[in-house]
């Protein structure tokens, strides 16, 4: 606060910690705050607003509770959704190391904009793209079917589809992360590694992964978070049967018109994803105003 | 004696440049061998290729013997030490120590162990636990010394390892380094620009300039017998006299130039016609001498006091090509200096003189 007074002196200052202040109550607190206030009251309908029956309660939540299918769908977002976080992971890691250790310049500016220009096209057109790609009678059955991998045509949208499509959507956001503190690595402790001795394995695991850990928690952070309120993929790729959480919360506001349901349910998947992200970084031993950097 | 490492007509070309050109050089198990040349000569690249990180376009590299090629530099018995020093910032200082007993597979407790021992070996002991960022300059170097000591290399390998540090803390160094090879008994190859780090610290020199040697030897065969005009120049001072042999008698040669006629010791290649340069260090360049040759008539210009000896900034004049010299006078015979403005005579010996090819 200090800081920002002296650097700016004190009317700018004062503007700036202004509009941050109104940014935190508009986009963030105000809207919660809605959400929260909508899952605990009842849902009724406009003439008895106000009325007797009007009261705060845990129903909506207990709705949720006494719903284990429901319970099971959301066991099954976050579940994916890790499982999205690792995929993507294990796709970005390698790839990053290359751009940040071991391509030239022009490779890494060449690669860079090559990941960055399918994010130009909007995410709906990007999840179309996947499903015309991973339809019955479409481009990779046909290719992998004349290439002789498949006997015939596989049923890809489920689970498979989705987490595809996902690791697709979102793999610039581990990716850029991770890149960014892998390039910050001093090579020579690389060369210094191998030079005593060191084989590829433990020089990831003793030199470059611990530097990069505040990367990687941030990509994974992201991709986590955005994988779990993720309608669009799901929607598009998933099988008929197999839903995400959002498509349930989704499902309350406008096919059942039960908006307090739905807000109920928008907040248990923010709080529990929280707690998701914050025991994730427990366990990488971050703290979450380094990640956020 | 054995050889730890050898060359063998090894090359090394970049895309654009030929960084090492046909180089074969012995370096004897136990000593203490330095590299020593102008930036950008080649340095880097030669220790690269005895560690690993390079493979040589051609020729061979040994280590004991044995063939490098195809042995990659985490299965060689050589440990480098990084002109960055290149800790790891992460790990306490004795997991630094021990990243290579880690390696290789030793018990946690007996890592410790050594890594205590070793901290001992380097005068840190009781550091252990502490971080790199939490050590002076000076105590990352020899961390960074011990990590590589660590592994029982047969060849330790430093590029320039003190430079980053300040005159002082380099020079305390410098005797330490020394002291550890002793001590140790472990083949050093040090790089260095510093031509008085080489010449104070190595028992031999190898002498580069832009990929070629032009020179191994102690440092004493060194500065008084430059074997080319480039280290006749690169170590230690020199008063350099340009001109043609126009003579050459057992091992003297005779040089006419614009100062005048001189006689010096010479190559075995130096030919009469040749274009030639005569070098004569400061402290073999004297005023109470009575010499029947090489002498100089110089006016005295400037008078640098430095504590053991004092050095004599003389011009001898000339209308085109004026002669910057230097004479280095002992301190118990400063009475004899010339003074300021006046002209005096200078001269010097045949035998402290090299008269060497220089296109
Ligand atoms: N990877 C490389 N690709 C292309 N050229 C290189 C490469 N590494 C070194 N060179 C070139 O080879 C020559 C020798 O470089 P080197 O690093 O060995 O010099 P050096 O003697 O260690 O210099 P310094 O004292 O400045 O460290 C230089 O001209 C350099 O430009
Ligand atoms: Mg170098």
């Amino acid at each position: 606060m200090n800081e920002i007074t002296q650097r700016f002196g004190r009317p700018l200052g004062a503007c700036f910690i202004l509009l941050v202040l109104l940014w935190l109550a508009g986009l963030v607190l105000v809207p919660n705050l809605t959400m929260l206030d909508f899952a605990l009251r009842p849902n009724l309908p406009a003439t008895q607003l106000g009325g007797p029956k009007d009261g705060y309660s845990f129903d909506n939540f207990l709705y949720l509770w006494n719903h284990p299918s429901h319970g099971w769908i959301f066991l099954k977002t976050i579940w994916s959704s890790a499982l999205v976080t690792v995929l993507t992971f294990l796709i970005c890691y390698p790839l990053a190391y290359w751009l940040g250790q071991v391509s030239t310049p022009r490779q890494t500016s060449a690669l860079l904009v090559l990941l960055t220009v399918p994010y130009l096209m909007n995410e709906v057109l990007r999840g179309l793209a996947w499903y015309i790609i991973l339809a019955f009678d479409g481009p990779l059955n046909a290719a992998l079917v004349h290439l002789g991998l498949l006997s015939e045509p596989v049923r890809w949208y489920g689970d498979g589809g989705v987490l595809a499509g996902m690791a697709y959507a979102y793999l610039l956001f581990m990716l850029l992360p991770i890149y960014n503190s892998v390039s910050t690595l001093d090579h020579a402790q690389i060369d210094a590694a191998r030079d005593l001795g060191a084989g590829t394995l433990r020089i990831h695991r003793r030199v470059v992964l611990p530097h990069a850990k505040v990367g990687i928690a941030t990509g994974c952070v992201f991709t986590f978070m955005l994988a779990a309120g993720s309608y669009m993929a799901p929607a598009l790729l998933g099988a008929p049967g197999s839903r995400w959480f959002t498509q349930l919360i989704y499902d309350w506001f406008f096919e059942s018109g039960n908006w307090n349901r739905g807000a109920a349910y928008g907040v248990t998947l923010l709080v529990l994803c929280l707690v998701a992200v914050l025991g994730m970084l427990r366990l990488f031993q971050v703290n979450l105003t380094s990640a956020v950097k | 004696m054995t050889n730890t490492v050898s060359l063998l007509d090894v090359e090394m070309r970049f895309a654009a440049s030929l960084a090492i050109r046909r180089m074969s050089l012995e370096v004897r198990s136990g000593e203490f061998f330095s590299i020593l040349g102008p930036s950008g000569c080649g340095k880097t690249t030669l220790l690269r290729m005895i560690s690993g990180f390079l493979q040589p376009t051609s020729g061979k590299i040994l280590i004991d013997g044995q063939d490098m090629r195809d042995v990659p530099a985490n299965r060689r018995s050589t440990a480098m030490i990084f002109q960055s020093l290149a800790l790891f910032p992460l790990m306490p200082v004795w997991e630094n120590i021990a990243f290579g007993l880690e390696v290789r597979g030793m018990s946690k407790a007996r890592r410790r162990q050594e890594a205590e021992r070793l901290l001992e070996l380097i005068a840190l002991p009781g550091y252990g636990e502490r971080m790199p960022h939490e050590l002076s300059g000076g105590q990352r170097q020899r961390v960074a010394i011990a990590r590589a000591l660590a592994i029982e290399p047969k060849v330790l390998l430093l590029d320039e390892p003190l430079s980053a540090l300040d005159l002082k803390l380099r020079q305390r160094m410098r005797a330490e380094l020394r002291e550890l090879q002793k001590r140790t008994g472990v083949t050093f190859i040090y790089i260095t620009h510093d031509q008085s780090e080489a010449l104070a610290m190595s028992d031999r020199v190898a002498v580069m300039s832009a990929g070629e040697l032009q020179q191994v030897g102690e440092p004493l065969e060194l500065y008084t017998n430059p074997a080319t005009a480039f280290v006749a120049e690169f170590v230690g001072e020199n008063n350099i006299m340009s001109g043609t042999v126009i003579d050459t008698f057992g091992d003297y040669a005779v040089l006419e130039g614009a100062h005048g006629r001189f006689v010096g010791r010479r190559s075995a290649t130096l030919r009469p016609q040749m274009k030639a340069r005569l070098y004569v260090r400061p402290e073999s360049l004297s005023v109470d001498r009575q010499e029947t040759e090489n002498r100089l008539v110089a006016i005295s210009k400037r008078f640098d006091f430095e504590g053991a000896f004092a050095t004599a900034h003389a011009v001898v004049p000339h209308d085109s090509d004026p002669l910057s010299v230097q004479l280095a006078i002992p301190h118990q015979h400063l009475g004899q200096a010339p003074d300021i403005g006046k002209s005096f005579v200078a001269g010097f010996s045949r035998q402290d003189a090299v008269v060497l090819a220089h296109e």
